[in-house]
């Protein structure tokens, strides 16, 4: 900053130099162009001022930035840590101890604060769904991280999403798989998450806006389909497009409460079944019977 | 005697029709923006009003008393004006109950709408209560205004809602709040009476607003928000009735394809429909007939279509035909014969004329006969028996799985109700019902444990052989035979489970390792469950198990009420780990509205106390706060037990929800209206005891005598003609309810000679211990039925007698 300063008393030694030096213009007009001048000096020094706060706003904000982020950091992890907890104790309705690390992981990476508008960015590493405008809402990480556990996935799985939404689904999708694909039906959100996934480099997931029923033929069949959009009943082209062995997971509920997990599996022989989970450490019936 | 203004009994009574009016249309308004339950919370606690305006009225009597004219036409006027700017303001408050467990601004949003509402149940107490306080001579006669307005009020509202939508409706009942200002205004006889006429113009103001200022801001979590979300959906037509708002959208982009419990091994999809939102939720559909039976295939595919692989039925009746999806079904099957009951008249108009052409003339066509009707009523009336009769999903999935319904009385699914619609089967005949699933099962046991109990009452020896039961991963189906069950429909329903790959649940010998197939849960709970309420351990069983499912009667008909306290704090605990839905919202919703309830009551009684206490004057020898206080709170309690209890058991006998309630309860306001009025007798001669004694030993006997007899005169009257049923309603309600006009007033006009500045208070206490009263009879009848109720309504004014009695001597 004080280089500036130096800089610009200088400059305006300089022109008074100029000045003096031109004699064409007359005493009156050297005398306002001097004032003139001068009062441009002036208005330097302060755009120069300026541009220097703007500087140490910049230099803050980004320290605080990236302080910021690094809280989001911390905060994911606790989250991971939460989600491994409630895994742990509801390991004996959802059949399994431990979520896949690489999910995990995946969960641990995405920045979920990137996903949900800047009113509840601060609430964003809460183990809680949160809304995201047009009626929708983003998931509790705990229904993702599970959900995702569910379809097994391995790296060159190809899995469509009906139902984007934030694209946070998608962007944990795009970490473990080599391809995902993903319709959204309400045209903003669609065009905004396709925004976000461009912004963080998801270059691995393709955004449709548009109606899901169908799949997404060209690209199909799946190895793995997530069904998020409410739907009166499971789709049938979107079954005809999940590979023998697939697996399909829809969440069974309203925008903030998931009742169930549903999963539908697929066998070799292109035989259907469900099973039905529920998301939670409840015993339903005592243990007498 | 000094000379007082003379009385405003017109404008009370416009003032509280309206402001009743006002009440049952909060309740319409926030049932489409919001959902029921949290309307009934927030409602309650607007009625705190009253109580409000009581503890204002105590400490600001003698200032405003000597102003009463004015002070009485100013909150009418803002009464008015409050009913419609309140309401606006409150509904831009976004409140999202799902989200109350996480965000605290939620709580901040609901006591901010509690405020708004408030205050128009403020102003409005504050006329009548400053009236009461101010005449303390008169209050027969102006409680009679009072009561008669109500009257007037609950059936002119449901006129109003027929005429035109709720927010018009609350446009209008703005202009009437104002208009009472004026009429005041006239009847105080004040000078300037142009100024009467400058508020007469005041209220048209509420009439002429922009549109845009008065347009319902409805949730964005509800089902037809999130639907016009998408592209090409339009809401085509709007109609309103007191039944609810019923819109039309349709969806010219992407087709609805509305097909609950469709196999997952169906592969046609619906045909064209329209959807059909009842307050902005609970969707159901107007099917396009298509012209070849394939376009209907997907009918077939439902867990609802298994009584038509076990039959061929040729006289079916549904039960709830809405839109005509059941309808619909019963034609691709081939009925000869369809008798559909509907009980919205709108919905009826809709798919039977503007939309007839759409729907393929469904309603008009010669096999069916579609009725306006409710349905327990019309199959009590008929005569007819049916090879099928389909009880309808009349709920949505969102708002089942929530809990949401556990406070409405639903007589569609009581033990009586199942033996009614057994004893309309044909030989060999099958009731059908069907419902979603939910995880851990809930409804679908608790209608298996109904209709077992149904069986054995019917004298049912044997009711495993007559029942089987399947599910999908949406929705199960229960089937009740008139007769056993044949091998060879067993085969059949093997065979229709399998091709749709859905789950046996239940038929008699099913072996564990078959019911958990192709729907797989951690364990068979639906097996499981269904084996145990056949079993010898049913009771315990039910006991055990961690959600309520002991059959729903009559007498505690609360079907969806699922809720067990022994659970709460299990379930607590899992919230923040998708424990969410586990909670019963509804049953939790009316214990919250208690608490805050008994809160805000304590405050607004008891704060007027610490000030009454520091005058001087006090009360008269052998007058307690406590004595006053306790007769007008045990008046309050009890005046809504009975009224509630009576609503109850007349819905039964006039089936109709909307008309029971609205005969039953301008009945009980106008008889008792009647009875006010005529207690004036009594203060005028100052033989108060000798009335109180009178009315209270009035109420006694004709209640006992009704827990009695009210049941066999019911049923002996229930094949009349439902104008007539009416009548017998009225009749009966009248001595009941002209008593239980009196004891108030009397108590007022006692203290209007020895202690006046008690009244302004107990009009207050006697406001909470309504509204108290309307929360706590629904707790006691969800876990007691409607009996124990008006006992204890009984016994109420019995100790409000006795208060009276040895408390306040003879003056």
């Amino acid at each position: 900053m004080f280089k500036n300063m130096i800089k610009l008393s200088n400059r305006c030694k300089y022109s008074d130099l100029l000045l003096r030096e031109n004699c064409s213009i007359g005493l009156d007009m050297r005398k306002k162009a001097h004032h003139h001048l001068c009062h441009r000096c002036s208005e330097y020094k302060r755009m120069l001022a300026l541009s220097g706060f703007i500087l140490f706003i910049f230099v803050f904000s980004t320290s605080s930035l990236s302080e910021a982020d690094d809280k989001f950091s911390e905060a994911r992890q606790d989250m991971v840590q939460l989600i491994e907890a409630d895994v742990l104790r509801t390991s004996l309705y959802i059949n399994r101890r431990a979520l896949d690390p690489k999910v995990l992981d995946a969960v641990g990476k995405v920045p979920r604060h990137e996903f949900v508008p800047p009113q509840v960015r601060s609430s964003a590493y809460e183990n809680r769904p949160l809304p995201i405008g047009y009626g929708q809402t983003i998931s509790q990480p705990y229904i993702v991280a599970l959900m995702t556990d569910l379809l097994n996935l391995e790296h060159h799985f190809k899995v469509l999403e009906v139902g984007t939404g934030s694209a946070y689904q998608a962007a944990i999708l795009a970490e473990l798989v080599n391809k995902v694909y993903t319709i959204e039906i309400i045209e903003p959100l669609g065009r905004q998450a396709r925004g976000t996934l461009k912004r963080l480099n998801y270059d691995n997931v393709d955004v449709r806006i548009g109606d899901g029923y169908y799949g997404w033929k060209e690209a199909g069949p799946f190895d793995s389909i997530i069904v998020t959009a409410a739907s009166s009943h499971i789709p049938p082209p979107l079954i005809g497009q999940l590979k023998p062995g697939g697996k399909m997971v829809i969440p069974v509920g309203s925008r903030f409460m998931v009742q169930q997990l549903l999963l539908v599996e697929k066998d070799s022989d292109g035989k259907l079944s469900t099973r039905q989970i529920l998301p939670v450490r409840f015993v339903p019936l005592t243990g007498k019977h | 005697m000094e000379k007082k203004p003379p009385l405003p009994r017109y404008s009370i009574a416009l003032l509280s029709a309206t402001a009743l009016a006002y009440e049952v249309l909060l309740m319409r308004m926030f049932s489409i923006i919001q959902w029921h339950h949290f309307a009934y919370m927030i409602i309650s606690l607007a009625l705190l009003g009253y109580g409000a305006s009581g503890t204002f009225l105590t400490l600001s009597f003698r200032r405003l008393s000597s102003r009463f004219a004015t002070v009485y036409i100013i909150n009418a006027a803002l009464f008015g004006l409050s009913t419609l700017g309140c309401y606006l303001i409150a509904q831009q408050l976004t409140f999202n109950p799902e989200e109350l467990l996480w965000d605290r601004w939620q709580f901040i949003r609901l006591l901010g709408i509690y405020l708004l509402l408030t205050l128009p149940f403020f102003f409005v107490a504050n006329c009548i209560g400053l009236a009461l306080a101010h005449h303390s001579r008169e209050t027969g006669r102006i409680y009679a205004s009072d009561l008669l307005g109500a009257g007037i009020g609950s059936i002119g509202i449901i006129l109003l809602l027929f005429l035109v939508f709720p927010m018009k409706a609350l446009q209008v009942l703005s202009a009437l709040g104002i208009s009472a200002a004026a009429i005041a205004w006239l009847e105080l006889k004040l000078q300037a009476r142009r100024k009467a006429f400058a508020f007469l113009l005041i209220s048209f103001i509420p009439l002429i607003l922009p549109s845009g200022w008065t347009v319902a801001s409805i949730s964005v979590y509800k089902g037809l928000k999130q639907s016009l979300q998408i592209s090409g959906t339009k809401i085509i037509a709007e109609h309103s009735s007191p039944l609810g708002l019923i819109s039309i959208m349709e969806s010219t982009e992407v087709p609805l394809r509305h097909a609950p419990g469709l196999s997952l091994n169906a592969t046609s999809e619906p045909p064209p429909q329209l959807a059909l939102f009842t307050d902005a939720d609970a969707m159901t559909v107007i099917t396009a007939r298509s012209d070849n039976l394939e376009g209907l295939g997907y009918l077939d595919q439902t867990s609802s279509a298994l009584p038509y692989h076990l039959m061929k039925p040729q006289k079916v009746l549904i039960l709830g035909a809405g839109g005509g999806s059941e309808v619909l079904q019963a034609n691709y099957h081939g009925v000869e014969h369809i008798d559909a009951v509907e009980l919205n008249p709108q919905i009826v108009g809709l798919v039977s004329n503007e939309y007839n052409d759409f729907s393929g003339n469904l309603y008009r066509s010669k096999n069916v006969d579609v009725h306006v009707a409710e349905a327990r009523g019309f199959v009590s009336a008929s005569k007819e028996s049916y090879d099928l009769i389909q009880l309808a999903m009349l709920d949505s999935f969102g708002a089942s799985a929530a809990g949401l319904y556990s406070l409405s009385e639903n007589y569609l699914y009581t033990v009586q109700a199942m033996q009614e619609y057994l004893d309309h089967l044909s030989p060999g005949g099958l009731l059908a019902i069907s419902r979603w699933i939910k995880l851990p099962p809930r409804d679908s046991l608790k209608l298996f444990a109904t209709t077992v109990e149904a069986l054995r009452r019917s004298g049912i020896k044997d009711p495993d052989k007559r029942l089987v039961m399947i599910r999908g991963w949406q929705t199960s189906t229960l089937l009740i035979k008139n007769g056993h069950f044949a091998g060879k429909e067993i085969e059949g329903l093997k065979r229709f489970c399998k091709e749709r790959s859905f789950d046996v649940v239940y038929y008699q010998g099913i072996k564990e390792d078959e019911a958990n197939l192709y729907n797989i849960l951690a364990k068979p709970y639906f097996y499981l469950g269904t084996k145990a309420l056949l079993g010898k351990e049913a009771e315990a069983y039910m006991r055990d198990y961690k959600f309520n499912i002991k059959p729903a009667t009559d007498d505690e008909p609360y079907f969806f009420h699922f809720f067990k306290w022994g659970s709460l704090k299990e379930i607590a605990s899992l919230l923040g780990e998708g424990g969410m839905p586990l909670l019963e919202w509804g049953y939790l919703v009316l214990i919250a509205t208690l608490i805050q309830v008994l809160i805000a009551s304590l405050v607004f009684i008891l704060l007027p106390l610490l000030f009454l206490r520091r005058k001087p004057a006090g009360l008269p020898p052998g007058i307690s706060h406590g004595r006053v206080g306790l007769y007008f709170f045990a008046l309050g309690l009890a005046f809504l037990f009975i009224e509630i209890a009576f609503i109850q058991k007349f819905i039964l006998f006039l089936h109709h929800p909307l008309y029971a309630t609205a005969v039953v309860l301008a009945g009980f306001l106008f008889f008792a209206g009647l009875g006010s009025a005529w207690s004036q007798r009594y203060s005028d001669s100052a033989s108060f005891r000798a009335g109180l004694r009178q009315a209270v030993s009035g109420i006694i006997i004709v209640g006992l005598l009704y827990l009695v007899l009210l049941e066999p005169l019911l049923s002996a009257f229930s094949g009349l003609p439902v104008f007539f049923k009416i009548v017998v309603s009225l009749l009966l309600i009248a001595p009941l309810a002209f008593s239980m006009g009196m004891p108030f007033p009397l108590g007022l006009a006692r203290l209007g000679r020895t202690a006046p500045d008690l009244i302004p208070w107990v009009w207050g206490v006697n406001g909470c211990a309504s509204v108290l009263s309307a929360v706590v009879a629904t707790i006691l009848a969800i876990h007691f039925g409607f009996i124990v109720v008006i006992l204890l309504s009984l016994i109420l004014y019995m100790v409000a007698m006795l208060s009276f009695h040895e408390g306040w001597g003879d003056g």
